[in-house]
């Protein structure tokens, strides 16, 4: 591209930059828009609107509880609105309001115009909205989920819930889950591929790294619950027996995958929230945080030790002392690096020159209220006194101290801080302080009494408690306290709305603070950073002069991304650790499918809802479309590639289509880690209840055999896929087209065998009457699914190899599907190992 | 207290008069249990009345003094932190130290250190704790109890068939003796817990949990379901009866015996009782039942409450009860039988008369 000098034709350029990045106008144009700033408001708003809706709930249940014996809401009302209450909380409001603040927050603070896949993040917010929307509908029914958030078995499983409370939950939930995972695959690839120049990982601001620490944590933790609220719908649906004591199952194997999942949630929704207070307090202070590596080690050991502790929930099942002791330590472990990220901040306001906003209140106040929820975690840690204080309000007290204290008051000062940059007016400092007194005093005076109360001896989840058990004080106390606290939330709205109206214009940086977001205007306009911006040191605008390349030879590298380029959406790939520009990557452009293709999930969870195969039909059908227009291939992408090129040529990057250089790459990375752990969850699922089988029918040796040569046609195939791999050059087509065509044939054989396997035992796997059976249903379920992720890919690269063999854009599937190849080879292994192989070692017959 | 008296309401209990001198005992001496009379109560964790829970509460008061102690640091620290500049606010631009030095030895001492410290010496807490919880002589007595949605089946079993007795959400335990609970459960998971006595385990269907109460004076505590077991969780309470070995002894007498032999008096109400439906589910040995039970009814006048701890156990609460059970425990699995109002009289006299 030639360097361009006339400022008449530079503006033309910037304006042609800004049309590309430009929102879709219009109903239609509202639908079709996949701006990472439209989408993460409106992320933003569902959440919050959800957040006001647990609420509520929350207060319904302190009135009915603010006397003995009151009548207000009756038990069915009681227990749907504390099942509703919890869910809401935890997947409706935190987890999305998270990805939302990330979702708007990243690009700016990374210094890149969006995350690399626009779409997903659509998809994630369309399905999340009608995930929501489909579990609130249960309302209209009268059958709101009423069997706790926790969902345990066998109160959850059809026998003793045989409404379609729990299904309703099961199926929206698993949506939600969906979305959270999109969500995460989002964050990683961006966090860790789409930074500015020299923003590397040493450089990374914390609460990006948060998000990257929160973000695998995301996927390790909800593919289990994914597979979990699987196996529980086709308990509920009668099609397997996992659960069901007498049949082989284990209602204790569900509080295992659950909290395997739920404690890991907690700190999910910690791990944000400790990112964003490092970020104001650095800014309000006036320096850089103390001991940036110490917290970034200690968020990663969180984090990592989040997922060894899951059991301490568990305590009262009759686990072994031994058991009891590992999880008793694993929990007190935690406290450390939370002591770090705590002392962290200490550190900082000491050596800096606080200003003290309300935003560094609501920190002040974080502080206070977390460590206390941290010291009664280490009580409740110490297996005995859990055995007292487990399912009671002492609990209930602890936990809101860390998630309101901990996660609600860092939004909330997080919202204080970054809402400037999002409507471009400052909230009222005056109002603010009002805000955070009454929300910390209120607080304390809801949930502090709810320790004693809980000594006392109040379970949790209870409608209703008789008078004279001492309890009556201290509830009251609460519910008066509740009232306040919601006038403290009150108060936020109003201030917000109040702002929007009349607050003072925020300037590009009104705190003066040191990330990138604060370079762009308040709000940032469509088309973000229309000049790459270059990072020197983890504070650029306290310790750059200028954002621009110091260099020639850097400033020639960037050049083609100068307000440019102005045909497509084009970004910046930079490696992922030092951060060196690496190529250019098309992003799409505003588009429906994603909005079709939710619109056919909720064909499907209704389907799943009310077992019609017309509605899942149509959602099937509605998906398939969606799916061909969205992998349709983009005539911006050919015009991007014949623009750019996809080889690197003197100092000028090129364009990534596909391999390690695309983000698409990464991205199937990400599902192949998304596939092992839901194998993982299977495997141990598997082991955990084979102990307690009694030697039912072995797997017969021609079955066996059919399962092994299974494994060796899926060897073949993926190996064919990988070979064609090598034919990439325009005289070896003839390789790429015949490796690929062996793929297809051989995954098409592969389903067929798969179909064979499932047909082997059909009265008994179809409807598996024992859990082992439905292991076998499971397990070739999950193959069905990898072996299909491999199978259309290779197909539509064989098409690609056929009709437009020189078209770069046909690598990217091949590519892709040689990576599910791989682990396509390993989970037919793993589960021809565990179904018919460790049988025979474990049960040798008789 | 006399274990003849019948007529006691669920907030009728023992307000525990000394109050955890138990939790003194376990903590050596440690003066911290002495003011808590707040914390009395028949439910009440820290009203301590037998060896576990005083275990337990030492441990609660031992982790208290730590997480106060430690909390007045971290919060001390802050308050100081604030205090130091807290008159610097306004217009400053930001500084950039070269060093952090002084501000990693704070993350050392006070993130790393003190927490590992003061972990270390709760751990050694919580096992001695734990250990001490854990270790069980034989049992002086064994009792089964199962839940079911939503109430306290409890068994006792003797040495001869006869010596069975079956009874429901009024558990009775000898003072001073080693008490071996069975746990199971019928339907959901449900938890067993009465705070004054032990901690909670729960009851899961499947498997047999176990739990010892060992009561160290007479009184009566209350015990309620601590795991969500569906509809009526909260109406799942029940009584332990702590009493003198040869009070129980005498108890567990009386029940072994088959019901009251009808007079002309409660005659027309066994009569009703068999023929309108009640005798399908409730058995009054030796009369059995051909349905999956109900509580059994044999003395149901001795015990002090109705269906499971929700009222207590007066005339007028009965026939409230039989008259319309859904009303009051909604959901529970007790239908409305219509009787008419002389009826309803006279099975509440029948079953007053079955002590």
């Amino acid at each position: 591209m030639a360097t361009i000098s006339a400022p008449g034709e530079r503006d033309q350029r910037v304006r042609a930059f800004e049309r590309v990045w430009s929102e879709p106008r219009g109903f239609i144009g509202a639908l079709r828009t996949i701006n990472n700033i439209p989408i993460a408001q409106r992320y933003m708003v569902t959440a919050f609107a959800f957040f006001l809706a647990g609420g509520v709930q929350a207060l319904l249940m302190r009135i009915q509880l603010g006397t003995p014996e009151n009548t207000f809401l009756d038990a069915e009302t009681y227990n749907q609105l504390f099942t509703m209450h919890g869910t809401t909380m935890m997947f409706l409001f935190v987890i999305p309001f998270i990805e939302a603040l990330a979702n708007y927050m990243l690009p700016l603070l990374l210094g890149t115009r969006d995350l690399p896949f626009p779409r997903l993040t659509a998809l994630s917010y369309w399905t999340y909205l009608f995930g929501g929307i489909f579990l609130y509908s249960s309302f209209l029914f009268g059958a709101a989920p009423d069997g706790g958030w926790f969902a345990y078995v066998p109160l959850n499983g059809k026998e003793f819930s045989p409404g379609i409370n729990m299904d309703f939950w099961d199926i929206g939930l698993s949506v939600a889950e969906v979305s959270a995972l999109g969500a995460a695959a989002e964050l990683i690839v961006g966090i860790l591929r789409m930074r500015a120049p020299g923003m590397t990982l040493r450089r990374l601001p914390l609460f990006a790294w948060a998000m990257l620490v929160a973000a695998f944590m995301l996927i390790l933790a909800f593919t289990p619950l994914i597979v979990a609220t699987a196996m529980l719908e086709f308990d509920r649906k009668g099609l397997t027996q996992f659960f069901t004591v007498g049949h082989g199952g284990d209602p204790v194997l569900w509080q295992h995958i659950f909290w395997a999942f739920g404690h890991p949630e907690v700190y999910i929704m910690l791990i944000p929230a400790v990112g964003i207070v490092s970020h104001i307090v650095q800014t309000f202070c006036r320096r850089p945080i103390v001991g940036y590596r110490a917290m970034v080690a200690s968020l990663i050991a969180i984090g990592a030790i989040s997922f060894a502790l899951w059991a301490h929930h568990m305590f009262a099942t009759g686990m072994s002392v031994g058991a009891m002791t590992f999880f008793t330590v694993a929990s007190m472990l935690i406290a450390i690096p939370s002591g770090v990220q705590v002392f962290g901040w200490l550190a900082t306001i000491w050596s800096g020159r606080p200003v003290w906003t309300t935003s560094m209140l609501f920190v002040v106040g974080f502080i206070a209220i977390f460590v206390l929820g941290g010291l009664t975690g280490v009580m409740v840690a110490a297996a005995p006194f859990d055995a007292q204080a487990h399912d009671t309000y002492f609990v209930v007290a602890h936990f809101h101290y860390v998630l309101i204290g901990g996660v609600v008051f860092p939004f909330i000062a997080g919202l204080y801080y970054w809402l400037p940059k999002i409507t471009g007016r400052l909230m009222s400092e005056r109002l603010g302080k009002w805000n955070f007194w009454v929300m910390f005093l209120f607080f304390n005076l809801t949930f502090f009494p709810m320790h004693v109360s809980g000594l006392m001896g109040m379970p949790r989840r209870v409608y209703t408690y008789p008078a004279g058990l001492g309890w009556e004080t201290a509830n009251l106390v609460s519910t008066v306290g509740a009232l306040g606290f919601a006038a403290g939330v009150l108060l936020f709205v109003i201030n917000f709305f109040w702002s929007r109206a009349r607050g003072r214009p925020a300037g590009n940086n009104p705190w003066g603070a040191d990330t990138l977001e604060w370079s762009e205007s308040s709000p940032p306009a469509e088309a973000q950073f229309p000049y790459i911006p270059v990072v020197r040191g983890r504070h650029p605008l306290w310790e750059q002069p200028s954002l621009r390349p110091a260099d020639a030879p850097a400033a020639d590298s960037l050049r083609e991304l100068d307000a440019a380029p102005t045909g497509w959406r084009g970004g910046l790939c930079v490696s992922m650790r030092e951060a060196r520009p690496l190529a250019i990557v098309h992003l799409p452009g505003p588009t429906i499918w994603p909005f079709m293709l939710s619109v056919a999930f909720v064909f499907l969870c209704a389907a799943a809802l009310v077992d019609s195969g017309l509605l899942a039909g149509i959602g099937a059908a509605v998906a398939a479309v969606a799916l061909c227009g969205w992998f349709w291939p983009a005539r911006t992408e050919a015009a991007a590639i014949g623009e750019v090129g996809t080889e690197p040529r003197d100092r000028r990057l090129p364009i990534a289509v596909a391999g390690p250089r695309s983000n698409g790459w990464w991205g199937t990375m990400l599902l192949i880690l998304v596939l092992v752990t839901a194998l993982t969850t299977l495997v141990a699922s598997y082991f955990y209840l084979a102990p307690r089988w009694v030697l039912s029918e072995l797997p017969d040796l021609t079955e066996t055999l059919l399962a092994i040569t299974t494994t060796a046609v899926a060897l073949a195939s993926a190996g064919a896929v990988r070979w064609s791999a090598g034919g990439n050059t325009p005289a070896l087509v003839g390789r790429r087209q015949l490796g690929l065509a062996l793929g297809v044939m051989l995954g098409l054989v592969l389903v067929g065998m798969l179909r064979m396997l499932y047909g082997y035992h059909e009265t008994t796997y179809a409807r598996a009457t024992d859990a082992q059976g439905s292991f076998f249903f499971l397990f070739l379920l999950f193959q069905a699914i990898v072996t299909l992720l491999h199978l259309v890919p290779t197909a539509v690269a064989l098409v690609w190899a056929w009709r437009a063999p020189s078209d770069p854009r046909g690598l990217a599937p091949a590519a892709n599907a040689a990576l599910i190849g791989y682990f396509l080879v390993f989970s037919w292994g793993v589960a021809v190992a565990t179904l018919y192989l460790a049988p025979r070692w474990f049960w040798p017959s008789e | 207290m006399s274990p003849t008296r019948v007529a006691r309401g669920p907030g009728e209990y023992d307000q525990g008069p000394t109050v955890a001198w138990n939790a003194r005992r376990a903590l050596g001496g440690a003066a911290l249990a002495l003011s808590c009379s707040a914390c009395a109560g028949p439910q009440s964790a820290l009203d301590v009345r037998g060896t576990a829970a005083a275990r337990i509460a030492g441990l609660w008061w031992t982790l208290l003094v730590v997480a106060v102690v430690v909390y007045i640091i971290v919060i001390a620290l802050l308050l100081a932190t604030i205090a130091r500049r807290v008159r610097e606010t306004g217009e400053n631009g930001p500084q950039m130290p070269t060093s952090d030095r002084r501000g990693l030895r704070w993350i050392g001492l006070g993130g790393v250190l003190l927490p590992a410290l003061v972990l270390a010496a709760v751990l050694a807490v919580t096992l001695r704790v734990q250990t001490a919880l854990h270790s069980h002589t034989p049992a002086d007595l064994t009792v089964q109890v199962i839940g079911r949605l939503w109430w306290w089946e409890i068994r006792y079993l003797g040495g001869a068939p006869g010596d069975r007795v079956i009874t429901a959400n009024e558990l009775h335990i000898p003072t001073g003796r080693r008490v071996r609970v069975e746990l199971t459960s019928a339907d959901v998971i449900h938890s067993f817990w009465v705070p004054n006595l032990q901690g909670k385990v729960d009851l899961v269907p499947g498997r047999t949990t176990v739990t010892w109460l060992h009561a160290d004076r007479p009184g009566i505590s209350r015990g309620q379901c601590a795991e969500y077991c569906g509809l009526q969780h909260t109406r799942m309470g029940f009584l332990v009866v702590a009493e003198p070995p040869a009070e129980f002894a005498r108890w567990l007498d009386e029940q072994r015996r088959p019901s009251a032999a009808v007079d002309e008096t409660t005659r027309r109400g066994q009569v009703l009782f068999q023929s309108s439906g009640c005798a399908y589910c409730h058995a009054t040995r030796p009369v059995a039942t051909p349905g999956v039970g109900g509580p059994d009814l044999t003395h149901f006048a001795s015990r002090r409450t109705i269906a499971a701890a929700t009222l207590p156990n007066t005339r007028g609460h009965l026939a409230g009860w039989i008259a319309d059970p859904q009303g009051i425990k909604p959901g529970n699995r007790m239908p409305r039988i219509p009787l008419a109002p002389a009826d309803l009289l006279a099975v509440v006299t029948y079953l007053e008369s079955l002590r």
